[in-house]
């Protein structure tokens, strides 16, 4: 497709995977307490283990509150009126292959533009889609095993591989880590895992789809990615959700380990359901990502384009403990309508010779507040350890608002940090310039939009970096003029 | 044959800045046919820019009177991008900078905008290509700056040729230069006007705003127009223009006062 039919495609369209699909669905009552969290133990006949963590994390979660640092509002949530498990019935077995998913769901990955038939998948992704709480299906299983590569579900990964479930489950994120990821912990249902063998290279691009469809529930999924001594996997995520005048809240975790020169590339494409113009409904996305550089000269590479949800508070940090490790951190984030934004990173030096890279360019329209929260933190015994940071804010309009709130705590005088930050306003100039040359107002907002991000876009794997560019424009559509 | 096609018709055009209310454009006359090349002088703040505006479709400008014609529609109630796809072209006097945005990339955007409109398809890549190449080489343009970003970091004389080159890659019909010799040095100056020379054709109309005789040694216009205070006041061949250079405005500005005096 040209950039121009991509434009002019993208500028016509609303949410568009704002859809529901009428799948028949097995609900948990709403509600939380141990007879809840042990049923969805029990659901996925969870050996013990797993229960008595879950339950760990749970009664933890009792003696805590909400975090209200975030530059976010948002009334109460009722945590007793949601539901922690929504599961497709057809899938209540587990599908062994394709053949065994309902058509309706496959449609429904079609009409997302993720179609699961190996045959037509994208070339060289595999694909692992998440329905409300369950995994539905994971695409290119075969051939990735042959390779030694581990990508299936996390239900799947904890009978099959428990014990690299249990070696690294809440290794990087606690269960104690904050009041949501605690949530997770406790009721978790569904989620990726994917294990990366030393020396191994991953040969395919790994990527996930999240989608929830049930209404009041929650979806809390769990991704555990482990890359061992030399082995290297990109990995992407994809999310959307149906339209609805009631918030929904998404509660996720996310965990990578990267060993001895290990490389791990996690890329996001983030557009839950915004909510409305009026900031009705939408996403609340309140994720906990953190990946641990625990080999020597191993790298974890977060790239994120995040244009959907109603509230998004997510961190994707790197603990960079391995002398000679890498983090890096690539992000958009766009708020329009009524959407609030706070999110950013936290790059934490401890090994020798650590190097960390933050690029963060937030958008803000409409009355949208988007806010960079990042903090760099380097420890006594990280020896030359260096960062760059750069936070580039673009408004449209002026009810719209960016803040920025770097942290900074260097404990050692060998440290080299540069921060650099901008924001600017789309011009009047600028916008005029593109019309004066035969394109409409709304090809020019999405045109220097997406210059100003594109430091960031070309972080992301081909495929999504077309998929990343629609979205930004069709996100800031009816923003301008 | 000799029919002439008129491209561009104004009259009586007034015109006021939204904001606060000033009138620029004051009652401006001007016919341009296809073929010709129209030079518009004039002391700073005449409104030369402003015309260019306001025929290019600019907000923040209210016509308070008159009409202008384009190829015989009424080129005012067509919003900017249709008058670009209709063929008008402004070289700015002050090129805009689109940071991350690929000048090939954006100029193959604005070239597949006006095909569309003629009903053209999607221009064809290796075709860019060396459509991109042969315009590129009309006015020198390095090769590096075609790859880099809009006008990002261009020297004030590499933003002016990369209009040129944009005015020939989308070939229009009506080409509106403000002020497009200033800040050009002597060869750069040369290589811009051989630009806009090779340019010239039957077809196409230009409006060249300038302050400079320098300008009219390398372009020959048809006409030279002196736009003073918001209205042509003198219209004449190339002679007028050294006669500029000899006397500046002063005499003219004089001679429409009187002028003025008189009509009313
Ligand atoms: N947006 C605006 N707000 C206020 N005044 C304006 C605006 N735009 C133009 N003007 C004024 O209108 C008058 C005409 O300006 P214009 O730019 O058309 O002049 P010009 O003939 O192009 O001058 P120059 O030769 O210096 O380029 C000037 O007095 C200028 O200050
Ligand atoms: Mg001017």
């Amino acid at each position: 497709m040209s950039s121009n039919e991509i434009l002019s495609e993208l500028t016509n369209q609303e949410y568009r995977h704002g859809f529901v699909t009428d799948v028949e669905s097995e609900v948990f009552r709403p509600g939380l307490d141990e007879e809840i969290v042990a049923a969805i133990s029990a659901k996925k006949k969870e050996p013990q283990w797993l229960l008595d963590w879950r339950l760990k994390a749970y009664r933890h979660w009792l003696g805590m509150t909400e975090p209200k640092w975030a530059k976010v509002s948002y009334p109460p949530i009722d945590y007793q009126a949601i539901r922690y498990y929504a599961a497709p019935k057809s899938t209540k077995d587990g599908p062994q292959s394709l053949a065994d998913v309902d058509p309706e769901l496959l449609r429904t990955y079609e009409k997302l533009g993720v179609p699961l038939e190996e045959r037509a998948i994208l070339a060289g992704v595999a694909v692992d889609a998440v329905f409300d709480s369950v995994s539905v299906a994971t695409t290119f299983r075969e051939s990735l095993a042959k390779v030694g590569v581990i990508f299936c579900s996390f239900s799947e990964a904890v009978h099959q591989h428990p014990d690299l479930v249990k070696k690294y489950l809440g290794s990087v994120v606690p269960y104690t880590d904050n009041f949501f990821a605690t949530l997770n912990s406790a009721v978790f249902s569904d989620g990726s895992f994917c294990f990366v063998p030393k020396g191994v290279r991953c040969p395919m691009e790994l990527s996930t789809y999240f989608r929830i469809n049930q209404a009041d529930t929650g979806q809390f999924e769990r991704t555990l990615i482990v890359a061992e001594e030399g082995a290297s996997v990109s990995y992407l995520e994809g999310c959307t959700a149906p339209k609805r005048d009631t918030n929904q809240l998404h509660a996720a975790v996310v965990e990578l380990v990267a060993l001895d020169d290990a490389k791990i590339k996690y890329s996001t494409v983030q557009n839950w359901y915004p909510g409305d113009k009026d900031g009705k409904g939408g996403i609340y996305n309140f994720v906990t990502k953190r990946g641990k550089c625990a080999g020597k000269r191993s790298k974890i590479s977060w790239t994120q384009v995040e244009t959907g949800s109603s509230i998004t508070w997510k961190y994707p940090s790197c603990i960079l403990l391995g002398d000679d490790s890498v983090g890096e951190f690539y992000s958009v984030a766009l708020a329009n309508n009524y959407q609030q934004a706070d999110t950013g990173t936290k790059m934490i030096h401890i090994g020798k010779n650590t190097r960390s890279t933050i690029v963060s360019k937030g958008i803000s329209a409409g009355h949208g507040q988007n806010t960079y929260r990042g903090g760099v933190s380097i420890a006594k015994s990280a020896i030359g350890a260096r960062n760059y940071s750069q936070c580039d804010s673009l408004l449209l309009g002026d009810k719209c608002g960016a803040h920025t709130f770097p942290y900074l705590d260097v404990k050692t005088s060998t440290a080299q940090i540069e921060h650099e930050a901008s924001t600017s306003k789309i011009g009047e100039d600028q916008l005029f310039y593109c019309r004066q040359r035969g394109l409409t107002n709304e090809d020019a907002v999405s045109l220097i939009v997406n210059g100003f991000a594109r430091r960031v876009i070309r972080e992301l794997p081909m495929e999504f970096a077309v998929e990343a560019t629609k979205l930004l424009g069709v996100s800031l559509e009816g923003s301008v003029g | 044959m000799n029919v002439t096609t008129t491209i561009l018709e104004i009259r009586g055009l007034k015109a006021r800045i939204a904001e606060d209310g000033t009138e620029i454009l004051k009652g401006v006359d001007l016919t341009v046919n296809a073929g010709e090349v129209h030079a518009i002088m004039g002391p700073n703040g005449s409104g030369k820019s402003t015309l260019a505006h306001v025929l290019s479709g600019r907000e923040g400008y209210e016509v308070t009177d008159g009409t202008v014609l384009y190829k015989g529609k009424d080129l005012l109630s067509m919003p900017p991008e249709m008058r670009a796809r209709e063929g008008v072209f402004l070289s700015f006097q002050y090129p805009v900078e689109i940071p991350g945005v690929a000048n090939t990339y954006f100029l193959r955007m604005a070239l597949n905008a006006v095909r569309k409109h003629r009903g053209l398809p999607e221009v064809d890549a290796m075709d860019f290509l060396s459509l991109v190449e042969e315009k590129a080489a009309l006015v020198e343009m390095e090769d590096a700056l075609l790859s880099r970003n809009v006008n990002e970091g261009f020297s004030g004389g590499e933003k002016k040729r990369n209009e040129i080159f944009q005015m020939a890659v989308l070939d229009p019909t009506l080409a509106i230069l403000d002020e497009t010799d200033s800040g050009l040095d002597i060869d750069a100056l040369r290589v811009v006007a051989s630009g806009v020379n090779s340019l010239r054709s039957p077809e196409r109309a230009m409006l060249l705003i300038t302050h400079y005789q320098r300008l009219l040694n390398y372009i020959t216009p048809d006409v030279i127009h002196v736009l003073s205070g918001g209205r042509i006041v003198r219209s004449g061949d190339k002679s007028l223009a050294l006669l500029l250079e000899e006397k500046g405005y002063g005499w003219l500005e004089e001679e429409a006062a009187v002028g003025a005096g008189t009509a009313s």
